[in-house]
């Protein structure tokens, strides 16, 4: 290609125009580390065993295996293709999808939607809508920190580092008891200073699937409520965990009655399907209508800069199901199909062990719930999973439900139980 | 429960054992560009005309949506092969080789030997804050040098993404042309390594470009300096009607050899622009390093939104890599860069027959979606009030706003504020 310059390539190559940076600015670049999660799934592809199961990452799976689109959505689309004008969706995304969202969330008939008590602005799925609120956290309470539960989805981490907001961590999960550390975690709560950040999973918890009871979600609401804490949900799994999104919700709910001032972090990847369309939503309980509008217009503040609006197609879908009464309906059966799926492999997974006559108890496998089983598997039984099975999870013992099928859970639980009968 | 420790049903959770614990926020200010759109929205007039933001509309003033994007759509729709999985982090593969290709060339010797990796980020404003945010952890220089004026949203997130922002002289008011003497000053001061923002083409909001020979002594100042080009490509396309065309200044920077960013939107030049497709290309020394730099521009993206939106960037892939929709898409878009230099022409013309004082010749020599017309804030004010006519504060008017009937009311507004206004 020559350029119609007045200089031509020699003189440049002469005059060194071009050579004269040797290297590279990022020569020292260290490689990062692979994602511990989607790792799982490149080593199962790789993996040619006819046998191999993958219940590494957290995508729904029907019981062939295979992703699903729901009926709904594929409606949905069917209606919106063709019409809709792909302009610029404003800064808070689309207003039809989020009062949408907020009524799953915050109930059908919520005093604080029609007061217009709430900050609420379209996110990019779960992430997005985590990573708005650590931004906004960071900008309004730059003294404050974030109490995290252990384990946690891993990404957490990240989220609330990115934000550069202090983490802390809080007790959850009972390795022995594969239940809930109450007690601990009750003390963590009374232990942390007055006005804590705290970050707390509505349903579902990911990855244990342990959740704390109607009761206990009671207590810690009612000592957040003496030591004056800040609740944020993450609630990525309504729906998909009881198979009803209301009792999904009932954490929320406890909260709100007690008049919490909460914030929720809402996603439809996994109870919509719609995964890689990125659709979410943040939303902020305010005091009254004037602090909702400005904790609204500082949100979009902070989503102008990193992507100005959100993307629209996911969101239209979303506002078309729920805003059709039959869509919705065939939403919400469809979202029990899949909730009924996962408890039924708990159920048959478990059925399985004691069958095989394993002299562990696998309680835990049904009293879990959601997407995600802690087996209790040591990293050093994964990898004999992986290796003499060709079982591919992630090596802190978390199996994804959705990965089991009625035609590989008597494998599954065979090769489990081989590892551990002797442990 | 300690019945001694009763607390009332109204309190609410807050540090103060009362109130939110964002009681403070206050309103954030309306963004100087969406806010015209914002009052236009309110004002009942029958002759008013918005020409604030840049989203194109036909001449009957609707917004439009491609021929060759209702045909992917419906691809898209009608198979039920497809699935709504996550993408992988960076994006869709198909989505990313042919961004890179259709940037820097079907042919580029940079994509052949792999020294390039490009991640799907959202549109470019994801595309410049992904690549800013990877500067600033992993370039030793964080300090960005971005045009004078240069759109409203850069500052912000290059500031955000933790860069320090520092300006050099772009814009030219007595000429309404390019301060190309001042460029070259100001970016001959800038310290080794510094980043510099370039505006690959229709540069946002004047419209003014440098020709191909300023590019190369730009590029050459540039490598001397030991700076690095950080090109934002918005408009490739829609500018001259050429994709190539559009191209050829982020394409010099890469056949030297040496190393840029360039951020890609397909908001204008597919139509797209609420699906929030773009790409980011880091153009590297050698294979090695862009494959290290790609993991690292992953950890940014992870905790940010995990994976791109999968529905726009699908339609782009489609689109590129079918011959025919390729094709359709060229003429697509040359249809609409010559509606738009028509409208320039247009208005040109109705100026110089209002005999309007001053010399108009930048709204044919500007180049784009927008034109810098030189009014100031005050004549601006004047024909919103007057004329229902609707911009931004700077002067900037979006041509794509503009139709032949509207050009007249126009060519009135402006002709009645630099007469009349002061």
């Amino acid at each position: 290609m020559a350029f119609r310059t007045g200089i031509s390539r020699r003189m440049m190559i002469r005059s060194g125009f071009g050579l004269r940076s040797m290297s590279s600015w990022w020569g020292s670049v260290e490689p990062a580390a692979k994602d511990p999660i989607l790792g799982v799934t490149e080593a199962f592809l790789a993996d040619p065993s006819p046998d191999k199961v993958n219940v590494g990452v957290g995508a729904y799976r029907d019981d062939n295996g295979k992703p699903v689109v729901l009926e709904c959505v594929r409606e949905a689309e069917r209606r919106i293709a063709g019409k809709l004008n792909m302009e610029y969706l404003p800064m808070g995304g689309s207003v039809n999808m989020v009062e949408e969202t907020l009524k799953l969330a915050y109930g059908e008939n919520s005093e604080f939607i029609k007061d217009k008590r709430i900050a609420a602005v379209q996110a990019l799925s779960g992430t997005g809508a985590c990573r708005l609120f650590a931004d906004f956290q960071k900008r309004f309470r730059p003294d404050s920190q974030i109490y995290i539960p252990v384990p946690t989805w891993a990404n957490h981490h990240n989220i609330w580092r990115d934000a550069q907001v202090p983490q802390r961590t809080f007790h959850y999960y009972h390795p022995e008891t594969k239940g809930l550390d109450f007690a601990s975690l009750m003390d963590d709560v009374k232990n942390a200073p007055n006005g804590s950040f705290f970050l707390l999973h509505a349903c579902a918890h990911n990855p244990t699937g342990v959740d704390p009871s109607e009761e206990q979600w009671k207590e810690i609401s009612y000592q957040f409520k003496v030591k004056g804490h800040f609740a944020f949900f993450d609630m990525a799994y309504q729906g998909f965990a009881s198979g009803d999104p209301e009792r999904d919700a009932k954490s929320i709910k406890i909260f709100l009655e007690d008049g919490h001032l909460i914030g929720i972090a809402q996603s439809y990847a996994k109870n919509m399907g719609l995964y890689g369309q990125r659709v979410g939503c943040l939303s902020l309980l305010c005091e009254d209508e004037k602090q909702a509008v400005a904790v609204k217009s500082q949100l979009q503040q902070i989503a102008r800069p990193m992507y100005s609006n959100p993307p629209v197609q996911g969101a239209l879908i979303v506002s078309t199901i729920l805003g059709d009464p039959e869509l919705k309906k065939l939403w919400l059966k469809e979202v029990k199909v899949m909730a009924d799926r996962i408890i039924g492999m708990r159920t048959a997974l478990r059925e399985n062990l004691e069958k095989l006559g394993s002299p562990l108890s696998w309680e835990h496998i049904t009293n879990q719930i959601g997407m995600f089983c802690y087996s209790g598997l040591t990293p050093e039984q994964v990898d004999r999973m992986t290796n003499e099975f060709h079982i591919y999870m992630t090596r802190n013992g978390r199996i994804s439900m959705a990965g089991i099928t009625t035609g590989n859970v008597s494998y599954l639980a065979n090769a489990i139980h081989e590892v551990s009968k002797s442990a | 429960m300690d019945p001694n420790h009763t607390i009332s049903a109204s309190a609410t959770s807050g540090s103060d054992f009362g109130g939110s614990v964002f009681d403070h926020v206050v309103q954030a200010p309306e963004d100087p560009i969406l806010g015209v759109t914002v009052a236009y929205n309110k004002d009942p007039s029958p002759v008013k005309l918005n020409l604030g933001v840049g989203a194109y509309r036909t001449e009957e003033g609707k917004p439009l949506v491609l021929n060759v994007v209702r045909r992917a759509e419906q691809l898209l729709v009608n198979d039920r092969s497809r699935v709504k999985e996550y993408l992988p982090i960076v994006g869709l593969a198909e989505f990313n080789k042919l961004s890179a290709k259709l940037m820097f060339g079907a042919d580029s010797p940079a994509i052949q030997v792999k020294r390039v990796t490009t991640v799907q980020c959202l549109s470019g404003t994801g595309s410049l804050r992904v690549g800013a945010e990877f500067l600033a952890r992993h370039h030793h220089q964080r300090t960005i040098y971005i045009p004078q004026p240069t759109w409203g949203n850069h500052g912000k997130i290059f500031t955000l993404a933790g860069l320090s922002v520092k300006t050099y002289r772009y814009y030219d008011p007595a000429t309404r042309g390019l301060n190309f003497q001042g460029l070259l000053e100001d970016l001959s001061l800038a310290p080794s390594g510094a980043i510099v923002l370039l505006h690959a083409c229709a540069h946002n909001p004047t419209g003014v470009d440098p020709t191909l020979q300023q590019w190369e002594q730009i590029r050459q100042l540039i490598r001397l300096k030991g700076l690095l080009p950080f090109f934002d490509s918005a408009y490739q396309g829609f500018a001259s009607g050429s994709l190539d065309a559009d191209a050829q200044s982020v394409r010099m920077f890469v056949a030297d050899g040496g190393e840029c960013l360039a951020a890609q939107s397909y908001a204008k030049n597919m139509g797209l622009y609420g699906e929030r497709v773009g790409a980011l290309s880091i153009v590297c020394k050698t294979a090695d390093v862009a494959s290290r730099v790609e993991s690292q521009v992953k950890l940014v993206i992870r905790p940010m939104f995990s994976n791109p939106p999968i529905h726009g960037a699908s339609i782009v892939a489609i689109i590129l890599k079918n011959r025919d929709m390729y094709n359709e898409w060229t003429v697509e878009l040359k249809a609409m860069a010559d509606r738009i230099i028509s409208m320039r022409q247009q208005l040109f013309d109705a100026l110089r027959a209002r005999g309007t004082p001053g010399d108009w010749n930048h709204i044919l020599k500007q180049i784009g979606m927008f034109t810098f017309t030189g009014l100031n804030t005050a004549q601006v004010a004047f024909m919103t009030k007057e004329y229902h006519v609707y911009m931004t504060s700077d002067g900037r008017i979006s041509m794509a706003g503009l139709s032949s009937k509207t050009v007249p009311h126009l060519a009135d507004a402006i002709h009645a504020a630099v007469t009349r206004a002061i």
